[in-house]
C-alpha cells in the first residue's frame, strides 16, 4: 500500500520571484509540500540586482548568491540546475524537461522570468552581440572589456546605462545609443535626464540620442565590428549590448494553452486565470494589465502566492506601486508614481544646475502623485511613502519640498545625506554601527528590507533615530528592489499578518479578553505569540475591557512585571513616586534609610524631579517597597509603558511672575492619572506662566497657566527626536484641565498602536481628528473621561501588592531565587 | 561505577511554582545562577543564566514557544539546543532537568 505522500510543488525558475515565493511558503507552511525547483542557469539563486556592481567590479558572482545549494538541501528542496522546461501536461499534471525527464506536480509555480528584447536587425545574432540579463551575459561583457575597445549600449533605460557604467569602469570606451530624446525617459523627465547625462559624460560614457539602429556590421573575423544607423553612420563596435528592454518569458505558458497577453495572466491570489492549479510570480506574469519589471512588486507577489499555496488565502495581491533608483555609483536619481504631471496636477520644483540638484514634486489635489529627484535623493523613500498611503500633504505643503528632515521626523545629527558619507562614519549610535558595515551586511546577506538590515546588523533597531539613514543606504545599495516599510500596513510581528489596527478591532468588535483567545481568534502562526506581540496584545485586552480582561504577567516586559527598571547588570531602580515632584522630610528620611539598609550604590535626582535609586537587588525589591510605603510612598511607575510623571514648575504659590497654582495642578492630574497604562509611556508637565519653566512644551500633554485660565498642549516629546507640543485648547477651570487631559488620553489608550507615543498616534490621525473627539465634542469628551476614571477605578499600589504578598504566593515567588545547598549530605533546592 | 552510575537529581519546587510561560532562577552553592524555564506545554529547560551576548539574565525574559528572549537587547535563545535564534550567533549552557511526579528536579 502507497503511504499518501505530500503534495508535489514544481517550480520553474530558480530566480529571485520563485525562490522569494518559496522562501515565504517555507515561513508559512515549512512540511506542505515536496517542493522541486528547475532552473535553466547553471547556478543557485541569485541577486540579478546585483549584477551591474558585478559588472563594475565591486562585487563578485559568488557574492551575489542569495541561496546556497546547501539552502536547498536544509530546506528538502530537490533543485535541478540547467534544466530547461520544454512542455507542461495539464492533463496528466507533469513538466517536460529537455533532457526528456518529466517532473510531476499537484501545484505549479511559473517564474520563468522575462528575455531580453534583441532589436530585430540585420546582425543581431553576431558573436559579441549579447543582451545583459544573467550572469553568462555578465561575464561574457567581462571577457569582452579585456581583449576590446569599443562598446556599444543600444537603450538608456536603466538596464542599459548600468551596464554602459559598467564597461566603462572595465576600461572600454563605451557610447550609449537611445532611441528617445532623453535618456531613463519612463523613469525621468527631461531636466533630470540632462543633469544625469551631463554626469555621466564627465565619467566618460558617449551619448548618441534620437539615433535608429539600422544594422549591425561584421569585421573581418566574423565578429561584429561597427553599428550603422538610419541616418547612415556608423560607429565601431566589438561589443554589443542590447537593453533595449524586456519581454514577459511566456513561451512555456503559451504552449500549454494558459491565457497570455503580455505575460501570463493571473488573478489577485497569482494563480493563472486559465488553471488554477498554476500560479506564476515575477516578470513573467501579468496582473491586471501589468507586468513589473523592477524587483520589490515580484515580492509582495511572492508573499501573496506562498500565502495562497499555504492553504491560508487570506491575502491579496492589488498591484504595486513602483520607484526607480539608479545603482551608479555616485550619482542619486529617484524617480516614483506620476512624475511627468498634466490635466490637473500641480508642480513643487527646485533646481540648481551648477549645484547639481533637481527636485520634482507633483501633486494632485492636496495628495502627491509623483516625484523625479537628482542630485539629493535623501528623501525619497518619505516621498514614496506619501505617495502610497495617499497621504493627505496639505498641512506640510510649504515644507514638503524640503524634506522630511524640516518636519523633524527623521535625521540623525544633521546627516541626512548617507550616499556623502564615508563607509566609516558611524550611521547608527546606539549600536556603533557604521555605513560599511551595512553595506557589506546588505551585500553579502542579501537583504531587502529594513527589518532584515536591523536584526543582521542592529543598525536603527534601538532608538530608531537613524532609520531614514538606513532606508537610505538599503536604497542606494538594492535600488528598485527597496520598498520603504509602510507602518500602517505592517504586521504586528511575524506572528501574523495583521495589523495593529485590524487587532485593536477585533478585540473590541468581538469582545476578546485574554492573550489566548486573541491567538486563536486571529489565526496566530506561533503557539504563544512572541516577545513583541504578547506585550502589545496584553495591553490591548486590558486597555479595551478594563476589569474584565485579566492582566497575564508573563507577557509583560521583566520592568513591569516586578515593577521596577532592570539595569544592564541585571540589579533594578527603585523610583517612589514625588506628587508634582514635591516631597516632605519624612520621605526624604525614609529614602536615605532605604539606601543605607540595602546598600544602593547609587543615588540620582531624574529629569522627572523625583529620586532614583540604583542597583536594588531583585530580592530586596519587596522589603524595600515595604519600607517605603510605611513612609506613604508608592511606585513611581518609572519602569512601565504608564503614567511616568507630571513635572511642575513652583507657581503662583512662591513664584513673583506665577499666574496658577502649577504645583497643585499637577498633584491633582497625577493623582488621577496614577496607575494608567498606556500604549507607551506619558509624561505631563504644569507651569504655572508661560515662561514655561517645567518644560511642558515637549511633554504628552503640557498645561500651561495663564492669567485667564490654562493652555493645554498635546503630543510633545523630549527624547529621541524633540517634538514640541501642539496647542490643543485653553480652557478656564482646574476641572476642566483634569477632563480634557484624561479625555485627549483615553482616546490615545483606546486608538493608539503599542509602543507609539502621543506624538506619533497624533501625527498619524492628525491634530484636527483630536480636537473634534475631544474640543469640540463635549459629549464624547466626557465619556472618554468617563471611561478612562473607569478603567483607574480600584487601582491599588503595585509596590504595596508585593510588599505584602506571602512568600510562596506567586508574586512572592517572583522575587526569590531557589537556593542548592549541601545538608546531611543530601544536595536539595530550597527557596530563598 | 555499578551503584555510583545513578544519575543523582536535585529537588528544585513543585513544577506548580514556576508559573507556564515564565521561570525561576537557582542559585548553586558555586558558579553562575541557572534560569529554570516551563512552557506552555509544561516542557522544562534549565540554561546558565547569561545571555551570550552582554550577560542579561535570561530568567527574566518572556518565554514564548520554546524560546527566550532576553530582557537586555532582545537576544532570542532557543530553549532546546542553547543556541541563539539567527541572525545573531552564540549558545548558552544547558542543564539537564525534568519533572518527577510534579517536582522539578536538575541534574547534580
Amino acid at each position: 500500500m502507497n503511504i499518501q505522500s505530500k503534495p508535489r510543488l514544481l517550480v520553474i525558475g530558480n530566480g529571485m520571484a520563485g525562490i522569494r515565493a518559496v522562501e515565504e511558503l517555507l515561513k508559512l507552511a515549512p512540511d506542505l509540500y515536496d517542493i522541486t525547483v528547475l532552473g535553466e542557469e547553471p547556478h543557485p539563486n541569485y541577486n540579478r540586482i546585483l549584477l551591474s556592481p558585478v559588472l563594475a567590479g565591486e562585487m563578485t558572482v559568488q557574492d551575489i548568491v542569495l541561496n546556497d545549494r546547501n539552502w536547498y538541501a536544509e530546506n528538502g528542496i530537490t533543485l535541478h540546475t540547467g534544466c530547461k522546461a520544454l512542455r507542461i501536461d495539464r492533463a496528466r499534471r507533469e513538466v517536460e524537461g529537455a533532457d526528456g525527464r518529466r517532473f510531476p506536480y499537484d501545484r505549479l509555480l511559473l517564474a520563468t522570468g522575462s528575455l531580453p528584447f534583441m532589436l530585430p536587425v540585420p546582425g543581431n545574432t553576431l558573436p559579441g552581440v549579447i543582451a545583459y540579463r544573467d550572469i553568462a551575459d555578465t561575464d561574457a561583457m567581462i571577457e569582452a572589456s579585456k581583449n576590446y575597445r569599443h562598446a556599444v549600449v543600444i537603450g538608456g533605460g536603466l538596464l542599459g546605462l548600468e551596464a554602459a557604467n559598467g564597461l566603462s569602469l572595465r576600461g572600454m570606451d563605451v557610447t550609449v545609443v537611445h532611441l528617445g530624446a532623453w535618456i531613463m525617459e519612463r523613469q525621468l523627465d527631461q531636466q533630470a535626464a540632462g543633469m544625469l547625462k551631463d554626469s555621466l559624460e564627465k565619467k566618460g560614457l558617449k551619448f548618441l540620442l534620437e539615433k535608429q539602429t539600422e544594422s549591425l556590421l561584421a569585421g573581418p573575423a566574423g565578429r561584429v565590428a561597427a553599428v550603422r544607423f538610419r541616418s547612415g553612420e556608423e560607429i565601431p563596435a566589438d561589443l554589443v549590448v542590447m537593453a533595449a528592454g524586456i519581454r514577459p518569458n511566456t513561451k512555456l505558458a503559451e504552449s500549454a494553452g494558459l491565457a497570455c497577453h503580455r505575460g501570463i495572466l493571473v488573478t489577485d491570489t497569482l494563480q493563472t486565470v486559465t488553471d488554477p492549479r498554476i500560479y506564476a510570480v515575477g516578470e513573467c506574469a501579468s496582473h491586471r494589465g501589468i507586468a513589473y519589471g523592477l524587483v520589490a512588486p515580484l515580492f509582495d507577489q511572492a508573499r501573496v502566492a506562498a500565502n495562497h499555496l499555504a492553504e491560508f488565502g487570506i491575502s491579496r495581491y492589488q498591484g504595486s506601486l513602483t520607484s526607480t533608483k539608479l545603482k551608479v555609483t555616485g550619482i542619486d536619481v529617484f524617480s516614483a508614481g506620476n512624475f511627468t504631471g498634466g490635466e490637473g496636477c500641480e508642480q513643487i520644483l527646485l533646481h540648481d544646475a551648477a549645484g547639481g540638484l533637481y527636485k520634482k514634486l507633483v501633486l494632485q489635489g492636496n495628495r502627491l502623485i509623483g516625484a523625479c529627484l537628482y542630485g539629493d535623493t535623501a528623501d525619497g523613500a518619505w516621498y514614496f511613502q506619501l505617495l502610497r498611503e495617499g497621504k493627505d500633504v496639505h498641512d506640510i505643503r510649504d515644507k514638503l519640498m524640503f524634506g522630511q528632515d524640516q518636519l523633524g521626523d527623521v535625521g540623525h545629527k544633521g546627516q541626512t545625506q548617507a550616499a556623502a558619507m564615508p563607509d566609516t562614519a558611524e550611521v547608527c549610535g546606539c549600536n556603533g554601527v557604521t555605513k560599511g558595515t551595512i553595506v557589506r551586511c546588505i551585500k553579502e546577506k542579501g537583504l531587502f528590507t529594513l527589518d532584515d538590515v536591523r536584526k543582521h546588523t542592529k543598525a536603527s533597531g534601538s532608538c530608531g533615530s537613524c532609520t531614514g539613514l538606513v532606508e537610505q543606504i538599503l536604497s542606494s545599495t538594492v535600488g528598485g528592489a527597496y520598498q520603504p516599510a509602510d507602518r500602517g500596513q505592517k504586521p504586528v510581528c511575524a506572528c501574523t499578518d495583521l495589523t495593529h489596527g485590524e487587532v485593536r478591532q477585533a478585540i473590541r468588535d468581538r469582545h476578546l479578553i485574554d492573550i489566548p483567545t486573541v491567538q486563536r481568534t486571529l489565526q496566530w502562526r506561533t503557539p504563544n505569540g512572541c516577545a513583541s506581540c504578547r506585550p502589545a496584545l496584553n495591553y490591548y485586552v486590558t486597555s479595551t475591557w478594563p476589569h474584565e480582561a485579566q492582566d497575564d504577567p508573563q507577557s509583560r516586559f521583566i520592568n513591569e512585571r516586578v515593577h521596577a527598571n532592570i539595569q544592564k547588570d541585571g540589579s533594578y531602580s527603585v523610583v517612589p513616586r514625588m506628587w508634582g515632584g514635591l516631597t516632605t522630610p519624612n520621605e526624604l528620611r525614609a529614602i536615605a534609610d532605604v539606601a543605607e539598609r540595602y546598600a544602593i550604590p547609587t543615588v540620582k535626582v531624574t529629569g522627572g524631579q523625583r529620586i532614583d535609586l540604583l542597583g536594588a537587588r531583585k530580592e530586596d525589591l519587596p522589603a524595600i517597597w515595604g519600607d517605603l510605603g510605611k513612609a506613604g510612598m508608592v511606585s513611581g511607575h518609572a519602569y512601565g509603558k504608564s503614567l511616568r510623571t507630571v513635572k511642575t514648575c513652583v507657581g503662583a504659590e512662591h513664584c513673583r511672575f506665577g499666574t496658577q497654582l502649577s504645583m497643585g495642578m499637577g498633584v491633582q492630574l497625577e493623582k488621577m492619572l496614577f496607575g494608567m497604562w498606556s500604549p507607551h509611556k506619558v509624561k505631563l508637565a504644569v507651569s504655572g506662566c508661560p515662561r514655561n519653566c517645567a518644560e511642558a512644551g515637549i511633554k504628552d500633554v503640557g498645561i500651561i497657566g495663564v492669567e485667564s485660565g490654562y493652555e493645554i498642549y498635546v503630543a510633545g516629546n523630549g527624547g529621541i527626536k524633540t517634538e514640541v507640543a501642539q496647542f490643543l485648547c485653553k480652557v478656564t477651570s482646574d476641572e476642566d484641565v483634569m477632563e480634557y487631559t484624561g479625555a485627549f488620553l483615553q482616546l490615545y489608550r483606546e486608538e493608539a498602536w503599542y509602543l507609539d507615543r502621543t506624538v506619533h498616534y497624533v501625527n498619524r490621525v492628525g491634530l484636527d481628528y483630536i480636537k473634534s473627539r475631544v474640543v469640540e465634542d463635549a459629549e464624547n469628551r466626557k465619556a472618554l473621561y468617563e471611561r478612562l476614571l473607569y478603567a483607574l477605578q480600584g487601582y491599588v499600589d503595585p509596590w504595596l501588592e508585593r510588599a505584602a504578598a506571602a512568600a510562596d504566593s506567586p508574586q512572592g515567588r517572583e522575587f526569590r531565587g531557589i537556593a542548592i545547598v549541601q545538608a546531611m549530605g543530601q544536595t536539595v533546592g530550597g527557596a530563598v | 561505577m555499578s551503584a555510583g552510575s545513578e544519575i543523582a537529581w536535585i529537588d528544585l519546587c513543585a513544577l506548580d511554582e514556576i508559573p507556564r510561560l515564565g521561570s525561576r532562577v537557582v542559585l548553586p552553592p558555586a558558579g553562575h545562577p541557572i534560569a529554570v524555564f516551563r512552557t506552555a506545554d509544561d516542557a522544562v529547560h534549565a540554561v546558565v543564566d547569561r545571555c551570550p551576548h552582554k550577560g542579561g539574565p535570561l530568567s527574566q525574559g518572556i518565554v514564548h514557544g520554546d524560546r527566550v528572549t532576553c530582557p537586555l537587547h532582545g537576544w532570542q535563545v532557543e530553549l532546546r539546543s542553547g543556541e541563539v535564534v539567527a541572525p545573531d550567533k552564540g549558545c548558552v549552557k544547558r542543564r539537564p532537568v525534568r519533572v518527577q511526579d510534579g517536582r522539578v528536579q536538575l541534574q547534580a
